[in-house]
């Protein structure tokens, strides 16, 4: 089941019949969990093909959205960074104006609202690698009354400190994980632990495009209210351009943020979609996240719970990773963004720590925005890529987050600079 | 004989003799590679009817604290899925004839390459394998290999698995089927929940496989009420901490048998 001898279908592929009914993209996703999860998880896809289908749902999900989380948010169009590049015109979808800061929001209303109303669950668990996702968790529960308890490993709670903080003012209880990097990954593993020991009451609030089926459809389709918005943005005449971009790059950790700005795109087959990994201290330092990338480290795996692109040694043992972002930390990607990638639909280059802070910088400079880490990253492929374009071509760029938590991180690096 | 007819074998004679099977779990290369056949031997001559061998992995979710340190330091060691069927055809070398079924998540042994991994374990002397991240729905292609080879591929049940779960679980394992005992992970506890009884009679309704409780267990009177109501019980946690002690070969040969006199209480 190597993705090489994997054969893609040929022709027009039709995007939506994916996954299929147990959750398989090709030869990715799927459900590797214990047996104890298994009717949990059951449960959950029937919940949320309820939910969807539930036009009272969506109406109040909607509502939230626009009254609460400030959607839709925004394209700006970066004219100081286009003209500085000197190639395409750069466009950039604002997720870092939406409530809490980051698209991770969006997710993460959607399935608390799922749980309040479709589940008869009361308590909620959440993994956090940036602390991103568990403030937008924290942010849900506390709007929606829920009980929730956030994992986030020790390293990442000490480079996110302010976020550690707002979840707890937000009534969340976070608990630091010490086992294994200490990081993002084993986050997961611990909060999968809680929900095996608590699964009658509790539901597992995944934040990235990861994890068993059903949690990449369901993050994606909670995330591709960005990409439809986009959409719409890029057409209009008066504050876009009005017309679909040449490319769209986002940055890709598990690739959420990338999943639901591609997603409502994939049709629109002249749309370059491009996906940045972290490529942190550079493939041949071994030092990274960039999963397509290093064909020695990057190959199929399973990893807490699906099957997909896995950073592993040769004996199957999941590698260190590193990113300057801790966002994007982490030694798997979203089963659909390996099956994309296979149907040639979806690319993948990856940015360095120092070319991500390079585009960090630019940004703020040039645009007077203070991106995320993880956002910078796609900022940071911008400086490749845009030059090569023409000035009549235009580039979509997710701005998945705002900065602010990182400014610690930043400090210390240009300090050492 | 192959590795199913082995582990068969196991179940009709502690029926036999009206007892439960004493199945207890160790984690290869912990404390170290030396200690870990010490460990075995002494559980074989202890009463153990059929041994659990942990392959490590970098990221056990299923497991509570303890098998997790244990796991870590057997990796830092540099264990690897080689060495631990090597490990199984010396202890096989040093006469240990009880069944063998190998656990371990499924990265490793993905990695490894199922068939040349199941091949490699029965030829090292593997009757069974337990995959606690595999369900049925993933398992095809492994429980293909294994059927070919005679290994046993051992599923597990959990409280929360429905009647529907049930009978798929049971429709695809061989040997035996795992009982979870609780909703959570492997780690000793003070005390034994209180519906077990009737889930292991809940699984039984619709199989006649051997069924072995675990998770939790950690006495010998635990041992005693779990053999009363299942063919199988599966200790882990208690024995891993046992061999993490001081002198821990002879803490876990005194445990083994207080735990095996148990089953045959």
């Amino acid at each position: 089941m190597s993705p090489t001898t994997q054969t893609p279908p040929t022709g027009k592929i039709d995007y939506s019949a994916y996954p299929d009914e147990d959750g398989h993209f090709g030869p990715y996703g799927g459900k590797f969990v214990p047996e104890t999860l298994m009717p949990a998880l059951d449960e959950l896809e029937e919940a949320y093909l309820k939910a969807v289908n539930d036009d009272e749902f969506m109406a109040e999900l909607a509502y939230l959205q626009r009254t609460y989380v400030g959607r839709p948010t925004p394209i700006s169009y970066a004219r100081r960074l286009s003209e500085h590049l000197g190639g395409a015109q750069i466009y950039i979808k604002r997720e870092d104006l939406a409530h809490t800061g980051a698209h991770k929001i969006n997710n993460a209303l959607g399935q608390a609202l799922l749980m309040k109303r479709k589940m008869g669950k009361s308590r909620i668990v959440a993994e956090t690698g940036a602390g991103q996702h568990g403030v937008a968790t924290a942010t849900a529960a506390a709007l929606l009354g829920i009980e929730c308890v956030v994992y986030m490993g020790t390293v990442d709670m000490a480079r996110q400190e302010p976020n550690v903080f707002r979840m707890r003012l937000l009534g969340t209880e976070v608990r630091g994980v010490e086992s294994g990097s200490k990081t993002l990954k084993d986050a997961i593993n611990e909060a999968i632990r809680d929900w095996v020991t608590n699964v009658r009451t509790t539901h597992y609030l995944l934040g990235s495009a990861l994890g068993p089926h059903p949690y990449p459809v369901m993050v994606r389709d909670f995330q591709s209210v960005i990409g439809r918005e986009a959409l719409v943005q890029m057409l209009d005449e008066g504050d876009g351009p009005g017309r679909l971009p040449d490319a769209i790059v986002a940055c890709v950790g598990g690739g959420s943020n990338a999943i639901g700005i591609f997603h409502p795109f994939l049709e629109h087959e002249n749309v370059r979609l491009i996906g940045v990994e972290a490529g942190g201290r550079g493939i041949e330092s071994g030092e990274h996240a960039a999963r397509f990338a290093d064909p020695e480290l990057g190959r199929l795996g399973v990893l807490q719970g699906t099957m997909s692109y896995v950073m592993q040694d040769s004996d199957g043992q999941i590698a260190l990773t590193h990113s300057i972002s801790a966002g994007l930390d982490y030694a798997s990607v979203g089963p659909e963004h390996a099956w994309l990638r296979d149907l040639g639909r979806t690319e993948y280059f990856y940015c360095t720590d120092d070319q991500a802070m390079e585009g960090f910088e630019l940004l703020c400079e040039l645009e007077g925005i203070i991106p995320a880490l993880e956002s910078a990253h796609a900022v940071g492929h911008l400086l490749e890529l845009a030059p090569t374009m023409g000035k009549d071509e235009i580039i979509l760029v997710n701005l998945s987050g705002r900065g602010d938590k990182d400014l610690g991180t930043v400090m210390q690096e240009l300090s050492l600079q | 004989m192959t590795g199913v007819e082995r582990i068969e074998a196991v179940f009709t004679q502690v029926r036999r003799e009206n007892r439960a099977a004493f199945m207890p779990y160790h984690p290869m290369g912990y404390p170290t590679r030396e200690a870990t056949l010490e460990i075995i031997a002494a559980l074989a001559e202890a009463g153990a009817d059929l041994f659990e061998i942990g392959i490590p992995h970098s990221d056990p979710l299923a497991d509570g604290p303890t098998i997790q340190t244990a796991t870590y330091t057997a990796l830092t060691q540099g264990t690897t899925v080689a060495d631990c069927l090597k490990m199984v055809s010396e202890l096989r070398a040093q006469g240990v004839d009880q069944p063998f079924c190998a656990m371990t998540y499924y990265n490793p042994l993905f990695a490894y390459g199922v068939a040349d991994f199941v091949r490699d374990a029965v030829a090292a002397g593997v009757d069974g394998l337990i995959v606690p991240d595999l369900p049925p729905e993933e398992g095809g292609e492994l429980e293909a290999a294994c059927r070919d080879a005679g290994l046993a591929t051992i599923y597990l049940l959990a409280p929360t698995s429905t009647e529907a779960r049930i009978k798929q679980v049971a429709a695809h394992s061989t040997g035996f089927i795992y009982l979870v005992s609780v909703t959570g992970i492997t780690g000793a506890r003070s005390e034994l929940p209180p519906d077990l009884a009737g889930f292991v009679q809940r699984v039984r309704r619709h199989t006649d496989l051997p069924l072995a409780v675990g998770f939790g267990i950690a006495t010998g009177q635990q041992a005693a009420a779990v053999a009363a109501i299942a063919d199988g019980v599966i200790v882990g946690s208690a024995l891993v901490k046992a061999a993490g002690s001081e002198d821990g070969v002879e803490a876990v040969r005194r445990l083994g048998a207080e735990l095996a006199a148990g089953v045959r209480r």
